[in-house]
């Protein structure tokens, strides 16, 4: 694991209004790690996932991603950061992958074109390599077959592998996950996490909002729990899940758990 | 007789689906009755309209007559250029209204305020007098000329018929864009797409099957507000027909060419609005497209084909 690390978030707040959902959140991610964020409903945990890329402005503090500050530029004066207008923001976040526990797909376009469309667009790729890609992706996720099909075709499940595939063909270095199992019907939820298991296991780094204990557990190299807007504690799998050490943690795990 | 021959009818039909008993259908009387006072009102009507003096054959020479044809040239060619004007600003002024400056959702906001605000009649005898207020335009060491001679009732009815629309439109547009699911401007955003990028590839195609309903209608209400040009001298048609009665009194024969002139245009445009509606239906709905018109007439004659 390198010591540098590839995100730093940096005493992190958000407001909506009068009601402030992050009250100042650290924290680091490696390359190539894999991190699960648990914590209740209205813990600020999507919140803490969405300020990452600026989809949610942050009220306070910083997020560095690779040499990038989000939202920022460096100038000769150290102490003094330059902000960025929207299209250097949107420059960033070609880097950071997202998927939604809606989807998100674009309805108009055909799975091949929802997945070609930024590469095209954005990074300026041909027609051909970029659909050659787009094909290694869906036959990663299992669903090569459904190229010409429109989303609506799909089953939450195929929609959601779907949105994978399209996160992953900007090649980011990072891919957040705001709950992506948690719209889908139960006995759809198996597919997804057995996509999200094999990019982790390919070295893929992934902070994932996750209600699946047994997905964290199994694959995060940390989990951090989150509640009212604050880190309460993180560790191993082993130590959070197992033997946390807060109360609030240990409230949450026996709701979740029981 | 009759009646039990057709008793015996129902039964046999009813019989079939039902077996042991006998299905009384349901009887619509108010649709019966409404059908036969709405048939004899329209015959009183073509009654009234064949007994009175109206030469017919005054409507068919004029028809065709040149300066009616023409008229009708400048009243369809005063629609697209009015209509497009109107898009573009409409869409032009619903992003601008949507944008987080301040100043450019103002200047949207302003614009939609005045043009939505006033009369288009009122608009049109403006734009047809502004050489009151500005009686010189040009760009400096460009052109320069009187405004007299540039604002023609023509221009003067493209400027207040397309400005006029553009700011209905912009609301059209701006309800179709809110109409979208955030969650596409957060995917879009996410995918790293630009602003404009983001609004041409995914908010304004979603944002279509919203907008063109309206914008089709609007079209055919713009083809018939075109004749209030006929106030300020614009030779459309509704205009050359008056000139020409003006001349041999026959109003009532002039006015229906111009009204069939207008039918023939809306129908046009109303096949026209069905197939774009169509065409943008696209990934919006599970269910297969409905069969067109023609394609129903098409399925009905080769299935009867096939049976025979």
């Amino acid at each position: 694991m390198n010591t540098q690390p590839l995100v730093r978030v940096e005493g992190l707040h958000k407001s909506f209004g009068p009601q402030e959902v992050l009250k100042g959140v650290s924290m680091e991610v490696h390359s190539g790690e894999v991190v699960c964020i648990l914590g209740p409903s209205g813990s600020g945990k999507s919140t803490l996932l969405r300020c990452i890329n600026f989809i949610e402005e942050p009220t306070a503090g910083l997020i560095f991603v690779g040499d990038e500050i989000i939202g920022h530029r460096r100038t000769p004066d150290a102490a003094v950061l330059q902000q960025v207008r929207e299209s250097e923001i949107a420059r960033q976040r070609q880097d950071i992958g997202m998927v939604f526990q809606k989807f998100n797909l674009f309805p108009h376009m055909t799975v091949l074109e929802n997945i070609t469309h930024a590469p095209r667009l954005v990074k300026h790729i041909a027609a051909g390599p970029a659909k050659a890609t787009a094909m290694d992706l869906l036959e990663k996720v299992g669903l090569a077959n459904r190229a010409g099909a429109y989303p609506r075709q799909l089953s939450g499940g195929q929609q959601q592998r779907v949105a994978i595939a399209r996160a992953l063909a900007m090649e980011p270095k990072l891919v957040l996950f705001d709950e992506p199992t948690s719209a889908l019907d139960p006995e759809l939820v198996g597919d997804v996490l057995e996509v999200m298991k094999d990019l982790a296991t390919g070295g893929l780094t992934m902070i994932v909002v996750t209600h699946e204990i047994g997905f964290a557990r199994e694959v995060a190299d940390r989990v951090i729990f989150v509640d009212d807007g604050v880190i309460v504690e993180q560790g191993t799998p082993a130590e959070v899940l197992d033997t946390p050490s807060h109360e609030r943690t240990k409230a949450f795990l026996s709701r979740v758990l029981s | 007789m009759t009646r039990d021959s057709a008793a015996t009818v129902d039964n046999m039909t009813t019989d079939a689906a039902k077996p042991g008993y006998r299905v009384i259908p349901v009887r619509h009387w108010g649709r019966l009755a409404a059908g036969i006072v709405t048939v004899a009102l329209l015959a009183s009507i073509v009654v009234s309209f064949a007994r009175a003096e109206i030469d017919w054959s005054v409507v068919g020479q004029y028809f065709t007559y040149h300066t009616i044809l023409t008229g009708f040239m400048v009243t369809i060619v005063l629609t697209v250029v009015a209509m497009v004007i109107g898009i573009l600003l409409g869409v032009l002024v619903a992003v601008m209204r949507l944008s987080s400056n301040p100043v450019v959702s103002g200047i949207a906001w302003l614009y939609v305020w005045i043009f939505r605000g006033t009369p288009v009649y009122l608009q049109l005898l403006l734009w047809f007098n502004i050489a009151l207020i500005f009686p010189h335009v040009g760009i400096p060491g460009v052109f320069s000329g009187r405004t007299v001679d540039l604002v023609t009732p023509f221009v003067a009815a493209i400027l207040g018929l397309g400005l006029n629309q553009g700011a209905y439109t912009s609301e059209v547009v701006r309800a179709g864009i809110l109409s979208v699911d955030e969650g596409q401007g957060e995917a879009a955003k996410a995918l790293g797409l630009p602003s404009g990028a983001l609004m041409r590839t995914v908010i304004l195609p979603q944002a279509m099957r919203v907008i063109l309903p309206p914008i089709g209608n609007e079209t055919i209400g713009m083809l018939k507000t075109t004749s209030l040009a006929s106030a300020i001298g614009a030779s459309e048609v509704l205009n050359e027909s008056q000139h020409i009665y003006l001349v041999n009194n026959m109003i009532m024969e002039l006015l229906l060419v111009s009204a069939i002139w207008y039918l023939i245009a809306v129908s046009i445009l109303s096949i026209i609005q069905y197939y774009i509606e169509r065409r943008f239906a696209k990934g919006g709905s599970s269910k297969a497209l409905p069969l067109t018109p023609w394609q129903k007439i098409v399925w009905f004659f080769t299935t009867r084909r096939s049976l025979a």
